[in-house]
């Protein structure tokens, strides 16, 4: 058939891409994570579990990871929603736009520069400072799990915002109308039909931030201090620093594990939790 | 103040309804009796939504008294009123099966009825509106007629003071439409409730209600059964939006117990009889005349045409539309224009129809002649 000769000639660079750029590293990584440490850094091929067997070294930026970006993803959550359902079915359609533009105008700037002005934020001379002129004295927040976890709901926000904007600006209106006509209050009228009919943007919202967030590493290298690592920066200093690749791969690898069985999880819930039939689509 | 008859189950009084500049509804006094199906008729715009939206509770009045079962009810939120909708696109929840949908309004009551109760309802409501066993379907498996009976179970089933229908039909093709029209009819009759029904199609108001209340521009123009204002129309406007007319302009030359005679700005003059005219109307009144296209009688021949106190004038066949039970026929008198007729059937038999370009004799009776202001 020759139409369909023109498409795989349409989807050949779209293929070659996926398989030299992801499919292909993808197998030298697992490759890797069974071999050793050359004497002075790199690889060395063999076939061996030991890489694995020595992941609870690693434990600590693991449990980090795991606790912070489920715990960030929420927080984004719990803020974006409120702001989503303000700009979709609250704010004046004239300065609508305006509020959308402010949400998108930080992206203008790199995330390291951004980061890096948290930094001075939280740091001494920042909020801490401003609450002891309050007169509450001793707070730390710079290289703690917090501002980490304030860095990652700066940073994630905007990508939890416009999937449930998106959700809820299309929610059509009437149905809320056709609730409160059936006896249902405000609130019940959200709990019943507008929460359920935006739970598609809330699922998109949070797996894009969640999968994201737990391969970042920049907010914690730079707001944790060196002391609130992530597997993110596990890996950079594997690969870069003590050049140990085989044990880089291994942890690399974990973590796609990790990822595929959260995602997978997370996605069964998500569709049992609710009928609608868009979400197959969206996910 | 007014007191609304006993048997009034929504009425309003001296009801405004202001959007800044705008306004919806100026001066609605109406009573709605219980157990009848009234329909607002006008066209977009004329403020008859805004109407049903303020007895829903969605809007309320800027002014003036919304009376619901003798309760005054400005000001209470649309989930605490004993009325229920039937939206124009149905509104049905997307996530919800049609079991649910329909048991949606008997959930949302303190207390909450037990869950048998709920199932026996609901199976109950579909059974009433021809959709049983349907309760596990998903909303977008069904079709446009079949989700407008889920939206109609859904309101029923909470059994409302008031069902309010806002434009239900607009989205069925013809065929449907006048199916549902008289399901809707059958319903109403069989549970009693009060339907108020809003539409801009004339044909559907006319067929399916008790009284018909024709709103313009925010008024209520006028309130009547389908065949007063058919028969009767308080102006040029009603007798123009419902059905179809023949108008010709003039003034009223002299008024008597009996007739009017009018001279029509074409020059022709017209005798009238007073006796079917709403108004009264002096010398020098401007008015308008409206007949009926199927008043227009149709003739070959003078002496066919029965009556001597009709109106008789010669014509040419314009245009002919055969509709089947009936022949529309566009006509031409020199004098008075193009003259729009309607000639049944059985008119044809034995004579063959008229032909296009063919000269003929119309007349119509004075009874027919209906005397209308302006406006």
């Amino acid at each position: 058939m020759k139409s369909s000769l023109v498409h795989r000639l349409l989807l050949l660079p779209a293929t070659m891409w996926l398989l030299v750029m992801l499919v292909l590293p993808l197998l030298v990584v697992i490759i890797f994570s069974f071999g050793d440490r050359g004497p002075a850094g790199g690889y060395v091929p063999g076939f061996s579990l030991d890489q694995y067997a020595n992941l609870p070294a690693r434990f600590t930026a693991f449990k980090n990871t795991m606790i912070l970006a489920p715990a960030g993803t929420l927080a984004a959550l719990l803020i974006a929603y409120p702001l989503a359902y303000y700009l979709a079915v609250k704010a004046n359609p004239n300065i609508k736009t305006v509020l959308l533009v402010m949400i998108i105008v930080p992206f203008w700037t790199s995330i390291l520069i951004r980061t890096y002005a948290w930094i001075y934020i939280l740091g001494g001379q920042g909020i801490p400072k401003m609450l002891e002129f309050f007169g509450v004295e001793g707070v730390r927040l710079i290289n703690t799990p917090y501002s980490v976890l304030i860095g990652i709901i700066y940073g994630y926000l905007p990508l939890m915002v416009f999937p449930i904007y998106v959700s809820l600006e299309k929610l059509d209106k009437r149905l809320l109308e056709a609730s409160q006509d059936l006896g249902a209050s405000p609130i019940r009228t959200f709990r019943n039909v507008t929460l359920p009919l935006s739970i598609p943007g809330i699922a998109t919202g949070c797996m894009l931030v969640f999968i994201l967030l737990m391969g970042e590493f920049l907010i914690p290298a730079l707001l944790g201090g060196g002391k609130v690592f992530f597997i993110g920066n596990a890996l950079v200093d594997l690969f870069l620093q003590s050049r140990n690749w085989a044990y880089g791969s291994a942890v690399a690898t974990t973590l796609v594990i990790v990822m595929l069985l959260t995602v997978s999880i997370y996605m069964k819930l998500m569709m049992r939790g609710s009928n609608i039939r868009e979400e197959v689509s969206l996910l | 103040m007014r007191v609304s008859s006993k048997d009034s189950v929504v009425s309003f009084q001296n009801v405004w309804k202001r959007y800044g500049e705008v306004i919806a509804a100026s001066n609605l006094n109406l009573d709605v009796q219980s157990g009848e199906f009234l329909s607002f008729l006008g066209p977009s715009g004329c403020g008859k939504t805004t109407t049903l939206r303020m007895i829903a509770g969605f809007d309320q009045p800027s002014e003036g008294d919304v009376i619901l079962k003798g309760k005054r009810v400005n000001g209470v939120p649309a989930f605490k009123r004993p009325v229920n909708m039937v939206f124009q696109h149905y509104a049905l929840f997307p996530h919800l099966n049609v079991a649910d949908n329909v048991a949606y309004g008997l959930k949302q009551r303190s207390p909450r009825p037990p869950s048998k109760e709920i199932e026996s309802r609901v199976s109950e409501s579909l059974e009433l509106v021809q959709l049983a066993g349907y309760q596990n379907r998903r909303i977008w498996e069904m079709s446009g007629g079949q989700q407008q009976r889920v939206a109609l179970a859904r309101a029923l089933i909470n059994k409302p003071e008031v069902l309010l229908l806002d434009e239900p039909l607009a989205a069925l093709d013809r065929k449907l439409r006048r199916e549902m029209q008289i399901e809707l009819q059958n319903l109403q009759r069989n549970v009693g409730i009060t339907f108020i029904l809003v539409t801009h199609d004339q044909e559907e108001a006319l067929s399916m209600s008790d009284r018909v209340c024709i709103m313009r521009e925010g008024e209520i123009i006028q309130v009547g059964s389908p065949r007063e204002l058919y028969d009767n129309p308080l102006n040029r406007y009603i007798a123009d939006f419902i059905g179809k007319s023949n108008f010709f302009d003039g003034v009223v030359q002299k008024s008597s117990a009996n007739d009017l005679e009018i001279r029509l700005n074409n020059g022709a003059q017209i005798v009238a009889a007073n006796s079917r005219q709403h108004n009264t109307y002096a010398s020098a009144a401007p008015v308008t005349i409206s007949i009926r296209p199927e008043q227009l009688m149709l003739s070959r021949r003078v002496s066919q045409l029965p009556d001597e106190k009709a109106i008789v004038i010669n014509a040419a066949v314009r245009n002919r539309i055969f509709l089947g039970e009936h022949t529309e026929y566009l006509l031409y008198n020199e004098q008075f224009g193009e003259f729009l007729a309607l000639s049944p059937r059985q008119n044809e038999i034995g004579e063959p129809p008229f032909e296009v370009n063919e000269d003929i004799h119309i007349s119509w009776n004075q009874e027919a002649t209906l005397v209308l202001n302006h406006d």
